[in-house]
């Protein structure tokens, strides 16, 4: 209870400063030096990036453990990290909604995708899917949708950057938070561009580690602040928040029938996007075999499962020991619960730990999605289409690498641009957006035999196309309070997450273009693809340095 | 490699009739393993997860129906799917260890062996 005293009587303090908590210098000293440390690792890992499979798939030279590990650091963006502790304080039981669907949804890429896509692809998520198909339209249309959901889900953790450090470093300002923007970008397009996929999965090995050492830690203590009782800690929460209903659904999503609707639509797009986003697809190239590949889901689910649960203790722990109120006053709005939580904690010390954390786990997420897209412009676009594959190897890294600045440079100016809007709805934006574009083409390509060029073309650009359609027509971009343009009302989709309609079209779009189709695909082909995915016969093994 | 980034593997199927091995007792044997596991496991747990999703959509009483102290059936509920994912998870891989791998590995040494020059690794397995 003097927890809770002490806290109220530092709430005039802070609004007063309405700036941040902790000392300013300590979160950028500690943020620093995860940068020195990551990039000297960077460089020496980078010795050895010859060939097109060093830079995109990293030699594919992991084990099953640091794939998993820097599978859960590529997944557990701060958009999961700092968005689901404070939904949870904020709104209760609604914001453990989220960490269900975020879970439960790598049984998919567990059981259907991981296995078969290792052995059947090499470096990017259209390698699979046009593997049988003709590879012309099916590769643009998988490398557009490759690009669109990266660029949403980039968008969502630069635009996360910005508002992070209005909070952990008491740059307030928009030119403040735009250079913020910009050195992130910058150190991203280094770390890509030295390190390559080796260089990017040890940075997200690092921070996988650290985010959840850190969410561990504050697990442990917010328990052993209620005697290590889940019902004890519920009950603090309740006590605060003066509000019984945050231990039970509805909060949020309850409202009304259309909310209702919405919470379905956005579990849908949960539970099917992970195994369709293109940047955790391709960490699967990173391990030599499909065992491996198994492996790396196996670890992803017991850490990031792991995660998961601390997050609930973290969120229900901000909501008893800082309350609602605070969290919501304070500059980062919801956001700011666990660096709120980590400062009642731990004070400035610990704050700044888990700053530097958040941090890192923006660059190493943004690291992630821009070798992915870098690679799929490369691999995909340029090599297979524009130069018909008459390109060698380094001439390919080549582009790649270009690639990786001119992508850094438009994260940059996106994230200045998406200051200030939500990141959670750009990240289930992203997720909705691969489950519609991406997820039917991949599970009819790997079981259904007679799927065709048609069905795919169909599915990829009508799901794709149908999402963003909707998004574009919802109340998110106009006609609400909260809504991207203020001044005008289009809004004639009434969801915020399209899921529920875009994911059973592209499903259906796949299986109609299929049987519309008079053009049959090569039978030799398919088997092809059927025994390779399922025995693993030539895929491509790691390369020795 | 040479000048095909496109193929999978170089010169890939050249020398192997795929659709022979497709029609395999060993290789029809494999694919009904899989099958039979992942598919009604994947409707299993989706089937799982979206009562959950509904309940705690539609039925809030239910759900904060209290059951110890502050915990409710929500919770509880909740704390299952992380219980079932975790189960699943280990219950596939000694599946896949036991019932998939050997046979797996089998064909892939018979293929391998039978046509060498069709599975040389194109990109570094020569270096």
């Amino acid at each position: 209870m003097t927890t809770i005293g002490s806290a109220a009587l530092r709430v005039p303090l802070q609004t007063a400063e309405a700036t941040s908590v902790g000392s300013p210098v300590l979160n950028i000293s500690i943020f620093g030096a995860f940068v020195a440390i990551t990039l000297v690792i960077v460089l020496r890992a980078s010795r050895n990036n010859k060939t097109a499979a060093d830079y995109y798939a990293a030699g594919r030279s992991f084990t099953g453990g640091q794939n998993g590990t820097a599978i859960a650091g590529d997944y557990l963006s701060a958009a999961s990290f700092l968005g689901i502790v404070g939904a949870i304080a904020i709104n209760g039981y609604d914001g453990f909604l989220y960490s269900i669907g975020f879970l439960v949804a790598w049984l998919v890429a567990l059981l259907l995708v991981a296995e078969l896509l290792r052995n059947t692809g090499k470096f990017t998520m259209a390698d699979v899917l046009s593997f049988r198909l003709k590879q012309r339209p099916v590769r643009i249309a998988a490398a557009i949708t490759t690009l669109a959901v990266c660029f949403f889900y980039l968008l969502a953790q630069m635009a996360g950057a910005g508002g992070l450090v209005s909070l952990l470093l008491g740059i307030n300002d928009r030119l403040g938070q735009s250079l913020v923007i910009t050195v992130v970008g910058v150190l991203m397009i280094m770390y890509v561009l030295i390190g390559g996929m080796k260089g990017t999965t040890w940075v997200q090995i690092i921070k996988a580690c650290l985010l959840i050492a850190g969410a561990f830690i504050m697990t442990i203590w917010v328990l052993a602040l209620h005697g290590f009782n889940l019902s004890t800690l519920l009950g603090a929460a309740i006590e605060t928040s003066g509000n019984a209903a945050i231990t039970s659904p509805g909060l949020q999503y309850g409202v009304s029938a259309i909310t209702r609707l919405d919470f379905l639509s956005l579990a849908l797009a949960l539970v099917l996007g992970t195994a369709a986003l293109p940047h955790v697809l391709m960490r699967f190239y990173t391990v030599p075999t499909a065992k491996e590949a198994r492996r790396s889901v196996v670890w992803a689910i017991w850490l990031i499962g792991a995660f998961y649960l601390f997050t609930l203790v973290l969120g229900y722990g901000a909501s008893a020991l800082i309350g609602a109120d605070r969290i919501t006053a304070a500059p980062g709005g919801v956001n700011s619960a666990a660096p709120l939580l980590a400062y009642e904690l731990g004070g400035s010390i610990l704050l700044g730990l888990i700053s530097a954390v958040a941090f890192a786990t923006i660059l190493a997420v943004v690291a992630g999605l821009t070798i992915t897209a870098a690679a799929s412009f490369a691999h995909d676009i340029y090599a297979s289409v524009i130069r018909k594959g008459k390109v060698n190897p380094d001439g390919e890294v080549k582009v790649a690498r270009r690639t990786v600045i001119v992508i850094g440079l438009l994260s940059i100016a996106g994230g200045i641009g998406a200051q200030g809007q939500n990141v959670a709805f750009l990240v289930a934006l992203a997720f909705a957006v691969a489950a519609s574009a991406n997820l039917p083409t991949i599970l009819y390509s790997l079981f259904w035999k007679r799927f065709n060029t048609q069905g795919a073309v169909w599915s990829m650009y009508g799901g794709l196309g149908s999402a963003i359609l909707l998004i574009a027509l919802s109340p998110v971009v106009s006609g609400g309070e909260k809504s991207m343009i203020t001044g005008a009302d289009f809004s004639v989709f009434p969801l915020s997450n399209p899921g529920i309609v875009s994911i059973p079209l592209a499903f259906l779009l796949g299986w109609l273009g299929t049987v519309l189709s008079r053009t049959a695909e090569d039978p030799m082909k398919q088997a092809e693809m059927e025994v390779r995915s399922l025995t693993g016969v030539g895929a491509e093994k790691a390369t020795d340095h | 490699m040479g000048s095909h980034p496109v193929e999978p593997v170089a010169g890939s199927g050249a020398a192997v009739d795929f659709t022979e091995v497709q029609q395999t007792e060993q290789f029809r044997e494999l694919r009904k393993r899989h099958r039979s596991f992942v598919f009604p496991m994947a409707v299993f747990f989706l089937l799982w997860y979206f009562a959950y999703v509904l309940l705690a959509d539609y039925a809030h009483d239910f759900m904060a129906t209290p059951v110890v102290g502050n915990i409710n059936i929500g919770i509880i509920l909740g704390l299952l799917q992380f219980a079932t994912t975790f189960i699943i998870t280990m219950w596939y891989v000694s599946y896949a260890n036991r019932r998939l791998d050997p046979i797996a590995a089998e064909l892939r040494h018979e293929l391998e062996e039978a046509a060498p020059e069709a599975f040389i690794d194109p990109a570094g397995g020569t270096k």
